[in-house]
């Protein structure tokens, strides 16, 4: 790839960087095809700053030509009128960390910011930086991923009898957004299969999702049915959907949009699964905010959180007026209802919206870290977003693309992977030792989905990802997650298996604004990551002592 | 007791305020000191105590087909809705609780009721616990710049200011006495905190008297000596704590401010805190909030903001820490109106930030008895003790205590004790089983003879000091030292569920970090013992040259002892469905996690109380309640913590 067309300018010297929780350096600025490297010059101090441009969502420029001042001098020449100008960069990142840059020199600042402004946001996925990254303590050849859908079916012994491994999609032909290999009761042959998915929104037809060991229960998901004006049917589907609940009385349908919504839908195609049709099958309409809106909340959010008036009234109602904290209200009530009609009420789940590829990923992961104790480990949890949200289909290249900052006119952003991290954050709140990881861990997800050395998130679902050979030619994320000093630092120590469901409160009361994100460059975090850290400690400590007093049983 | 007309009430429903599923059947008694609810079904004994003299506010209902309801409003927060099957008999209730929770005069305080046989001499020590001189001394008191005057032995200058107070060395009795007569209520400029490394003072006042252009000499002479008693400083802050309007408006009532041109070298702040009657409705407006049903997330945070509860301990914390950084080096005069309400808030909140010491479990008692109790903060009528006037009342101390608790999420490794340290003083503000909370001032406390007569809170809280402790503070973590610099940026607020959403147990998390990590501490600090009795007896064994022995350590359980994990978790699902359940067809089956709630029940209402139920009016009058365990469900989640 020929990056440097794009770099006028690649190295500037004595530039100021402001940036949060740091005093302001000055150095040498140098700008690569994926980078922006910053080397603080001064005295006693050698402090790199490393930024992935990826990370950028927005820059602003000022320059400040002071040939006013020069002019009085008329001979000087036009070289040196422009190094006496200046320029500003204001760098806004998908992290939400705020930098500036005081660049001596007109052009150069005016160069760097060209370059910025490119290269954060090349089209070509196959150009992005995962492709380059070559760490020194891994190897392309290390394991890719941490399961297979293949390797979920056959660890799964209680699937056997009444649920198959299905290749339909081996060649991504009948659902381009699916893996290769999907679960769907035994009873349903391939050729079911290439039928429904015609009759559902993206080829996406109902698969399973989760199986509760307790009951014998299943969450399946799917896009919504393609019924149309003239309510079209499909006894594929409806077949496929009787065998699911075979033998039970009933199964719900948890449709994520309003009644009104998805009887709207029909007018362009889609549709709701109707009674008379589905007879066996209780709808549920539980309205969730999706795509455009929630990236506006999000914006609305990060604005009010950056917003320096010290006036309480107008904070708590920008708060309200972004609707950030309701939609993590709807997510994890939905979530909860997900929960209880499969643990507490006994019965088989169909989740869908629309596209079946957001909100639906949103509630069966949040359902499962509520009923199922395996997802609620480090590896589990990871291994569940990588089923979830990865192999699923969700779209990270498209809904990622930009954050709260940027000024392009909003596409297909959407947070739906960042109100995942914060209803995960919630739980890990109500919940502080049933979960196995820690808020670090979020914290990593939440910066690695907008931009990221591993190749994890690049794509918008598995046939994309094939197509570039991300395996082959990118490091996976949560395989380097997983590292022992990774570990260390992304795991819970105060975190004690249970059995139990954790049931989240959704009270006003009880859910909060996720400082530990949105806050995350205040100095006031700094204190609560120091409690953190005495709370390691004191469970290292514990831990050592416990050990180095029973040598007899180690 | 002549005010109970009806002792025991059967077939009372207790209403759950969240989910109807929960709504309990049962008996209700009145005792001459607590209402108590005794849940009917087989095998359980459920039991809800709620002092009298907690009770608030009761609102008797119109009677329907089902009974009439009669709902208790407490202060602690806890709110109690009966139904008693007959509206008579809900009249009665009603009106006993009326009269019982309504103390016409202090000897009906429950504190003189509360383990009464105890004589005097045994109770001296209780009292002696905390020594507000000693906390002088402390400061490096009395030196050459700071003396103890005996100008208010009697209360003779000042009946609301305690006997015994710190003036400027160079102050002279006609001085004091001048300046007394030339503020409200003669509560002239006193030493409330001293800093021995600076010399700077945090003094405390009312409000000066003079309209719109009165002076007076020894009061000016009063200010030159405190900022000459500071001899790093060429001048003193006075902070006047009110907002400005507030203030001017006291000068056509002959009151006022101080003018910065009649006394030398001031530089005067006004510091917008608004009255008691501001506060009490903003508390109000907040608790209407917190008692929505199933309030929606905007419901909530509107109501909060319109409450404006937020932005009131924003100011006063702003206030705090505008004098702690000030007393970096300058002398601070802080007064408000009478300088008992705001006065108070501010000089201790910049305490907490300025000196380690009353982030300390002793250091904040020692705090609360001189800057609250000693100081005369009315705590009889801001607290309603006895049958007052309404306007009197205001909840100037839950401010104090809801700033501490939010620095204490800022610095979560800086103070000693714990939230529920907090929680457990305010409901003792408020009970008066404790003497220490009694009437407005000092005077007032000597004449009831409360050191003879009660009992004192601060050496039960010492006591049971092990549930207070904060198991992340360490006397040398870096939070711990020097002045604190919280931020009070709008974000850094937090609504304190755990004190206004108290009962509401569904709301607050399942499990508790704190909990765990201080088992794990208890439990560390004796395998560090066990270990150093090991190394001990080992290096015993090898001078003695009896290799032969080896120890053998005691098999080691992974799990911090006693600590109940389980029962923590067993919550039931919250109402995800807005009653779609309840109405759905199909009945859902008698669910796996709600079962182990009720079986939690069962074991431990078991646990919680031995004597049967008709016997249990007799009994329990006598059976006080040794903690505020009493007031709360014992199913509760809280009471887990102290079953550990």
């Amino acid at each position: 790839m020929e990056f440097s067309e794009y770099i006028k300018t690649a190295n500037v010297e004595d530039v100021v960087l402001r940036q949060p929780l740091h005093p302001p350096g000055r150095g040498t600025l140098c700008i690569t095809g994926h980078h922006l490297l910053f080397s603080d010059r001064e005295e006693g101090s050698c402090r790199q700053v490393l930024l992935l441009l990826r990370n950028i969502d927005a820059i602003e420029k000022s320059v400040e030509n002071l040939l006013t001042c020069y002019g009085l001098f008329s001979n000087a020449g036009l070289s040196q009128r422009l190094s006496g100008s200046s320029g500003t960069i204001t760098i806004k990142c998908k992290d939400l960390r705020v930098l500036q840059l005081d660049i001596p020199g007109m052009e150069e600042c005016l160069n760097i910011a060209r370059s910025i402004e490119t290269l954060s946001c090349l089209d070509s996925m196959s150009e992005l930086y995962p492709f380059f990254y070559r760490p020194s303590n891994a190897s392309l050849r290390d394991q890719w991923g941490l399961s297979s859908l293949e390797r979920h079916y056959s660890q799964m012994k209680e699937l056997h009898d009444r649920w198959r491994l299905s290749t339909v999609n081996r060649d991504f032909s009948v659902c381009p957004s699916y893996p290769q290999a999907v679960i769907v009761p035994k009873s349903t042959d391939d050729d079911m299969l290439e039928k429904v998915a015609k009759f559902r929104q993206g080829g996406r037809f109902p698969v399973l999702c989760y199986y509760h060991k307790k009951n014998g229960m299943v969450i399946m998901r799917s896009s919504q049915p393609l019924t149309g004006a003239n309510r079209k049917r499909c006894r594929e589907d409806e077949q496929l959907l009787q065998a699911v609940i075979d033998g039970s009385d009933k199964g719900y349908i948890i449709d994520t949009r309003s009644s009104q919504q998805a009887l709207q839908a029909r007018m362009t195609g889609g549709g709701l699964e109707s009674k008379s049709c589905y007879s066996s099958w209780k709808r549920l309409q539980r309205q969730m905010e999706r795509g455009k809106a929630l990236q506006e909340s999000l914006i609305k959010l990060v604005e009010a959180c950056g917003d320096d008036s010290n006036n309480m009234d107008r904070w708590l109602s920008k708060l309200e007026n972004s609707k950030w904290l309701s939609h993590v209200q709807t997510a994890l009530s939905t979530a909860g209802l997900l929960a209880e009609c499969v643990e507490r009420d006994g019965h088989s789940v169909l989740v869908h919206g629309s596209e079946g590829t957001d909100s639906t990923l949103l509630i069966s992961t949040l359902a499962q870290l509520i009923m199922d104790p395996s997802c609620r480990t480090l590896e589990g949890f990871l291994t569940l977003l990588e089923r979830e949200w990865v192999q699923a289909g969700h779209p990270f290249q498209q809904r990622c693309a930009h954050s709260a900052h940027s000024h392009a006119r909003l596409q297909q952003e959407s947070p739906v992977f960042l109100l995942l991290l914060d209803c995960v954050w919630q739980l890990w709140g109500q919940f502080p030792l049933a979960l196995g990881f820690s808020e670090a861990l979020l914290l990593r997800l939440a910066t690695e989905a907008y931009a990221s050395d591993y190749g994890t998130f690049l794509g918008n679902n598995q046939q994309e990802r094939c197509a570039l050979g991300v395996k082959e030619n990118t490091h996976c994320l949560f395989q380097a997650l997983l590292r022992p000093r990774e570990r260390d630092c992304y795991s819970n120590p105060l975190y004690e298996h249970t059995e139990l469901a954790i049931w989240p409160s959704v009270h006003p009361q009880s859910l909060q604004l996720w400082r530990g994100f949105f806050l995350r460059w205040t100095p006031q975090i700094h204190h609560l990551e120091e409690a953190q850290e005495e709370i390691r400690n004191m469970v290292i400590e514990w831990g050592k002592l416990a050990l180095s007093s029973c040598p007899a049983s180690t | 007791m002549e005010h109970i007309r009806l002792p025991k009430v059967d077939n009372v429903r207790l209403l759950d305020r969240i989910s109807p599923r929960r709504n309990r059947v049962g008996t209700l008694y009145l005792t001459a000191t607590h209402t108590i609810f005794v849940e009917n079904e087989a095998g359980v004994r459920n039991e809800t105590w709620v002092l009298h003299s907690l009770v608030c506010s009761l609102e008797k209902q119109a009677a329907t087909a089902s009974g009439s309801s009669l709902l208790i409003h407490c202060k602690n927060f806890q709110v109690l809705n009966f139904v008693i099957p007959r509206e008579r008999e809900c009249h009665d209730v009603h009106l006993s609780l009326q009269r019982l929770s309504q103390p016409e005069r202090p000897d009906e305080l429950y504190c003189f009721s509360y383990k009464p046989n105890i004589d005097a001499e045994e109770r001296r020590p209780e009292w002696d616990f905390l020594d507000l001189r000693a906390d002088y001394r402390r400061m490096g008191l009395p030196n050459s710049l700071w003396k103890l005057s005996s100008v208010n032995q009697h209360y003779k200058l000042s009946d609301t200011y305690p006997a015994d107070l710190f003036v400027p060395e160079s102050a002279t009795p006609l001085v004091i006495v001048g300046s007394s007569k030339f503020r409200s209520r003669g509560r002239f400029p006193t030493l409330s905190y001293y800093s021995k490394e600076n010399h700077a003072a945090i003094c405390r006042s009312s409000q000066p008297l003079s309209g719109f252009s009165a002076r007076c000499l020894e009061d000016e002479q009063m200010l030159e000596a405190i900022l000459r008693s500071n001899p790093h400083s060429d001048f003193m802050y006075v902070v006047d704590t009110r907002p400005k309007l507030n203030a001017i408006a006291n000068r056509a009532a002959g009151k006022g401010y101080e003018n910065e041109d009649n006394y030398s070298n001031i530089k005067f702040q006004f510091i917008g805190i608004e009255n008691i009657h501001v506060m009490r409705n903003s508390q109000q407006k907040m608790m209407e909030v917190c008692e929505l049903r199933s309030p929606s997330m905007s419901d909530f945070l509107e109501g909060l903001e319109s409450s404006g509860w937020l932005k009131h301990i924003k100011a006063v914390l702003d206030a705090g820490i505008f004098i702690a950084v000030a007393e970096e080096g300058v002398s601070v005069l802080v007064h408000c109106s009478d300088g008992w309400d705001r006065t108070a808030q501010v000089c201790s909140v910049a305490c907490v930030l300025l000196d380690p010491h009353y982030r300390t479990l002793r250091g904040f008692m020692v705090l609360i008895e001189k800057d609250w109790i000693s100081f005369g903060h009315k705590f009889s009528h801001r607290c309603n003790h006895l049958q007052g006037d309404p306007k009197e009342v205001s909840p100037v101390i839950d401010q104090f205590l809801e700033c501490v608790w939010q620095l204490m999420e800022q610095f979560p490794c800086a103070f000693e004790f714990n939230a529920r340290f907090l929680i457990t003083i305010h409901s003792h503000i408020y009970s008066c089983q404790y003497g220490n909370f009694i009437g407005n001032n000092q005077r007032e406390r000597t004449e009831l003879g409360l050191r003879e007569k009660t009992h004192s809170l601060w050496s039960y809280l010492w006591m049971n000091r092990a549930d207070y402790i904060n198991p992340l503070y360490r006397p040398d973590h870096s939070q711990t030292q020097g002045l604190l610099r919280p931020s009070t940026a709008p974000y850094c607020f937090k609504f304190w569920r755990a004190l206004y959403n108290r009962f509401d147990r569904g709301m607050h998390p399942r499990q508790s970090v704190e909990d765990y990590l201080s088992a794990i501490q208890e439990e560390t600090q004796q395998l560090k013992e066990q270990l150093a009795s090991h190394k001990q007896k080992i290096a015993q064994l090898e001078q003695a040259q009896e290799w032969s022995v080896p120890q053998k350590a005691v098999p080691f359980d992974k799990s911090p002892t006693g600590w109940t994990f389980c029962n923590d978790l067993a919550n039931t699902p919250q109402d995800y469905t807005g009653g779609f359940f309840t109405s759905s067809p199909c009945q859902p089956r008698a669910p796996i996690t709600l079962q182990t709630e009720e079986s939690n029940k069962t074991s431990k209402s078991i646990l919680s109380n031995g004597s049967d139920q008709e016997s249990g009016i007799a009994d329990v009058s006598c059976r006080s309640p040794l903690s505020e365990d009493s007031t709360r469900d014992p199913d509760s989640d809280e009471a887990t913590y102290s079953a550990s």
